[in-house]
């Protein structure tokens, strides 16, 4: 058993951020030749639940930039997207976010 | 040709098919079906041992599949990390290809329950077909399937819609980009109508 003992946290000791939460983790669309714009958009709009500006703003990244972060969340919350989006037929991938 | 619209009075997707367009669209679902159903990907080798051979049928495949178009439809959800995207690939992709199948499976059966006999001999059949939003959803998803499928098969690639309107009009690929396109445009009409 151990009592607390009065310490002080010195300001200029302690590091800039202090996290206990896992590293979020991220879904990514990448861009393909054969899924039309309008599928995507529906497809972000219908499984994510984003409003229409949303899902056309993520869908044109997708399309301009090659791909996108589409959810951030959990590992576990992010291999269910993954899995969504390979049901719609996107090509999609997981990583730690950065 | 014709493509799906929202008949709002009854909820319904619809559109009306000719036999010929129905009969091809029956064919490239059941072409789809099979693709899934037949080249299952075997889990690891074959092993001697009884126990580890029956545990084995329940467990999924963990490697890529060689053939290009499922590795397209089951892609590697971590990159980096062979490890993680083989147990992801194991505890989804056979989930994924039966609910693939199922999709294109339903439309094989609605156009033949709307009329499609099993060999097209009649000329001048038209086929209505008439899907519930959720019917036209799980349509619109098998369409992405045969795409992507018919995409990989003919190596299409961003901005090449030049070079498939220059082939000739009997040469066998330009006729599959053509129905390439026509699927395209299926799946467009049925994204319009369900939005709508």
């Amino acid at each position: 058993m151990s009592a607390a003992s009065p310490v002080e946290v010195e300001p200029t000791l302690t590091p800039d951020e202090i996290t206990f939460l896992a590293k979020p983790w991220v879904t990514l669309v990448w861009d393909d030749p054969v899924n039309l714009m309008s599928y995507v958009s529906f497809v972000f709009q219908k499984y994510f639940g984003y409003d229409k500006a949303k899902a056309e703003k993520l869908m044109l990244e997708v399309h301009n930039e090659g791909r996108s972060v589409v959810s951030t969340g959990t590992r576990e919350e992010m291999e269910r997207d993954v899995q969504a989006m390979h049901e719609y037929g996107l090509w999609a991938t997981m990583e730690k976010a950065s | 040709m014709s493509g799906f619209e929202h008949h709002h009075r009854s909820d319904r997707v619809i559109t009306t098919f000719t036999g010929f367009e129905a009969d091809l669209l029956r064919s490239l679902a059941s072409q789809m079906v099979e693709l899934l159903r037949n080249e299952r990907a075997e889990p690891a080798a074959p092993t001697a041992d009884a126990f580890e051979a029956l545990m084995s049928e329940f467990s999924g495949a963990t490697t890529i599949p060689e053939d290009p178009v499922l590795a397209r439809l089951f892609p590697t959800a971590y990159p980096d990390d062979e490890e993680a995207a083989a147990d992801f690939r194991r505890f989804t992709e056979s989930g994924l290809r039966d609910g693939k199948a199922a999709a294109s499976g339903s439309i094989i059966d609605v156009l033949e329950e709307a009329g499609l006999p099993p060999e097209l001999t009649e000329d001048g059949l038209v086929i209505d077909v008439e899907l519930t939003p959720d019917e036209a959803e799980t349509w619109m998803r098998a369409f992405t399937d045969i795409r992507l499928a018919l995409a990989t098969r003919l190596g299409v690639e961003a901005g090449d819609e030049d070079y498939w309107h220059s082939l000739p009009e009997d040469d066998p690929r330009a006729q599959a980009h053509d129905i390439y396109e026509w699927v395209g445009y299926l799946q467009e009409t049925i994204v319009e109508a369900l939005m709508s």
